[in-house]
């Protein structure tokens, strides 16, 4: 009867948030900005593809037509006065008109690059690693240094990260892509701590305001609106993760199927090329982007896990967070009114928020430690520690106090709720609020 | 009785709200409770409702101690009411109605008998947020009555309808009382009282200051006091009679004690030609002030 009842409020709470444009507008938009921020960047690669033609005035000789292979530039040498060449190299259909001058060994400033529109950034950048390498190369022959024993030297230090558990279990870990990922989670939890703590808030001063109230707790006790009400909220967020969620797959997914076929055929071209030129640093960021430290701490991580720890710290940590907004709307009578008594539960969301970006430099400190156990700011310092690995106990040991937390905010909230919601006209002080928790019946 | 309320209680931090309140309500009647502001009259409601609880004290809803089983066999119109701006007509009527632990199915077609009822067929798709305030009223009055209670209380139902919304209210009442309901009338109108309420209480300071039947209250405030039509001249003085007043062909009279009516009359037609003979019926607007003032000075 009564879970009956409970359900119907968990039901109209739900099934309004859930009609509404807006709810549909941010689930919709964040997965599209989502698989914009990961799509644009190969587009853009793809884009830069097309091959731009420079016209090549080399007064000093030392290029040979191999020293200019460019997968984005085709260089064309070129033979006259730098005055003339400069003047016509766009009307012969070239993008750019580059001259090294003779004493460019001494002198690397004299290259000059002429274009007839803004030159683009990685133009000049092809034309200046080009020019680069070759200026380098001679001066180290001229130095006695051998140029292979130089590139000996280009020590690229990146360490592999490795946990190791106690019962000798290793892990291949990579702290940067567990950067990323615990700082999206913690962004996220963030974000909707806030939004939906505050729209619970909202829910409560408009019952309250409309003065439909009264006629809802002469149905129902006013701790099965308030339990139905912070479900209803939190199961629209759940809902808008799971769409956030399969919506950024499926778009990703289907954004890479599209790129797929160019981005195999990129990748082998440039692979190609690497290896005539014995350079591993393209093949190197290509393997080693952000994207990819992502999926690869993926990999290494419980992803069930990880999946399971966020949604229960998000939806026990909205219960904690949202049943203190409940009680400050049962408190006044207007959002205006309300803001002089959110910031106490918006702190611990803000700083929880800022004591992550500490947690995520150092994830196993004792303030890292604490800041996790402790029930207001354990949401989403739990979730930014996850990817670094924790032990087991502590996940428990901070579930546990989590729980407790929420059980003992609720308890005081309701009792707040409770006379809050039936005060009229008077200005709510703190003092007030205090006395409310000792009210009988 | 549907419900006695028996030596409740209601104490808040800065005042004493209820102070041992008993009350028997009967059966299909209308039941007044007046009493000035902040008299008390909302602490009792919401304690009927179980909205609080009270500090001592008992209440008996149809022969069983009050609990929330109850709930659903109460209906509440309060004072200060609303609804949900921006849900439809049809979907707030039918989640208020299941609040109170009815079918879906049977909360719809009860909606749709008051919707034809009230003539309000094609509101149900309507955004409360575009009704008028009457059609506000009639619709939170639907939900007040939609679960076929067995006590209604309606806390000043009046106040802020058109007169032709007052009446159509004021005959569903009475068609309710009709079907056995019970209504409770919070109200400081005495005109309502007058017209439509069988029993009444008056709270007065947290306390029941006077109780019982309309017809019986008023009898016992009769001043014996009667008002008479007439041609013809009357004597300064009547045997056994007060006169109070007079005033061109019409006077009025208080009887002395043991002096029946008539005696009164008789004596009267020997000197005057008599037109009508009436006794003063106190009005409850009288009655109300003059209790209210009683216990004030009482304090």
């Amino acid at each position: 009867m009564h879970m009956n009842k409970i359900l119907l409020i968990i039901q109209r709470e739900y099934i309004t948030r859930v009609l509404k444009k807006s709810f549909w507008i941010s689930s919709l938009l964040a997965p599209v900005l989502i698989t914009a921020i990961y799509a644009i960047p190969i587009w853009l690669a793809m884009k830069d593809k097309e091959v731009k033609r420079v016209e090549i005035l080399d007064l000093s000789g030392l290029w040979k037509q191999s020293d200019l292979e460019d997968k984005e530039v085709e260089f064309v040498f070129t033979a006259g006065k730098e005055q003339e060449l400069k003047m016509s190299f766009a009307s012969k259909g070239y993008d750019a008109f580059v001259s090294i001058p003779v004493d460019v060994l001494t002198n690397p400033k004299g290259v000059h690059i002429y274009s007839a529109k803004n030159i683009g950034m990685s133009l000049k950048e092809s034309v200046e690693k080009i020019i680069q390498n070759k200026v380098r190369h001679e001066l180290l022959l001229k130095a006695g240094i051998s140029p292979q024993i130089y590139e000996s030297t280009q020590v690229d230090i990146d360490s592999k990260t490795i946990t190791v558990s106690t019962d000798g279990q290793e892990t291949r870990s990579s702290s940067g892509g567990a950067m990323i990922l615990a700082g999206i989670m913690g962004i996220v939890l963030y974000v909707t701590l806030l939004l939906y703590g505050s729209q619970v808030m909202n829910g409560v001063i408009e019952e309250k305001s409309s003065r439909i109230i009264e006629v809802i707790i002469s149905s129902v006790k006013p701790y099965q609106l308030l339990l139905g009400k912070i479900i209803g909220v939190g199961l629209v967020g759940l809902t808008q993760f799971l769409l956030w969620i399969v919506l950024t797959i499926g778009l990703t997914q289907i954004t890479s199927k599209f790129y797929g076929e160019k981005v195999k055929n990129n990748i082998t071209q440039i692979k190609k090329i690497d290896s005539g030129k014995q350079s591993t640093l393209s093949s190197k960021s290509e393997e080693e982007s952000p994207m990819s430290e992502v999926t690869k701490v993926l990999e290494s991580t419980n992803i069930p896990m990880i999946i399971a720890a966020f949604l229960f710290y998000f939806f026990v940590g909205y219960m904690l967070y949202s049943s203190l907004f409940a009680a400050i709307g049962s408190a006044v009578e207007s959002a205006t009114e309300a803001q002089q008594f959110t910031f106490i539960v918006m702190i611990p969301i803000i700083l929880s928020f800022l004591m992550a970006q500490y947690t995520m430099q150092d994830p196993d400190s004792t303030i890292a430690f604490w800041a996790s156990m402790i029930p207001f700011t354990s949401p989403i310092n739990m979730m930014v520690r996850l990817p670094y690995g924790v032990p087991a106990w502590e996940l428990i040991l901070s579930m546990t106090l989590l729980v407790l937390g929420f059980l003992g905010c609720s308890w005081l909230s309701a009792r707040i709720y409770r006379v809050g919601i039936l005060m009229y006209g008077k200005k709510v002080t703190w003092k007030e609020l205090g006395k409310w928790l000792f009210y009988k019946g | 009785m549907i419900l006695s309320v028996r030596q409740v209680v209601k104490k808040y931090s800065d005042h004493l709200a209820l102070d041992h309140i008993d009350l028997e309500i009967p059966r299909a009647k209308i039941f007044g409770l007046l009493g000035p502001n902040g008299a008390g009259k909302t602490s009792l409601i919401r304690i009927i409702n179980q909205i609080t609880a009270p500090d001592s004290g008992q209440i008996i809803f149809d022969g069983e101690p009050l609990s929330a089983k109850h709930v659903d066999q109460i209906g509440y119109l309060p004072e200060e009411r609303g609804l949900y701006k921006k849900m439809k007509v049809g979907d707030q009527l039918l989640y208020l109605a299941q609040l109170k632990g009815m079918s879906k199915s049977e909360a719809i077609s009860k909606l749709k008998d008051w919707f034809i009822r009230l003539d309000i067929k094609d509101w149900w798709n309507k955004p409360v947020d575009d009704l008028s305030k009457g059609m506000q009223q009639k619709t939170q009055f639907i939900a007040t009555v939609v679960h076929e209670p067995k006590l209604l209380i309606l806390d000043e139902p009046f106040s802020g309808f058109d007169p032709i919304n007052a009446n159509m209210l004021k005959d569903e009442i009475l068609a309710i009382k009709e079907r056995g309901t019970t209504i409770l009338f919070s109200t400081h109108r005495m005109e309502t009282v007058e017209e439509l309420c069988d029993d009444i209480a008056l709270i007065n300071h947290s306390r029941v200051v006077l109780a019982g039947e309309k017809v019986e209250v008023q009898n016992r405030y009769k001043q014996n006091t009667f008002k008479i039509r007439y041609i013809g001249n009357l004597p300064i003085e009547l045997k056994g009679m007060e006169i109070l007043s007079v005033n061109d062909q019409s006077a009025t009279l208080k009887l002395a004690v043991g002096i029946s009516s008539n005696q009164a009359i008789s004596q009267i037609i020997s000197h005057v030609d008599l037109l009508e003979f009436q006794e003063i019926i106190p009005s409850f607007n009288d009655i109300f002030i003059q209790v209210v003032n009683e216990t004030n000075a009482y304090e």
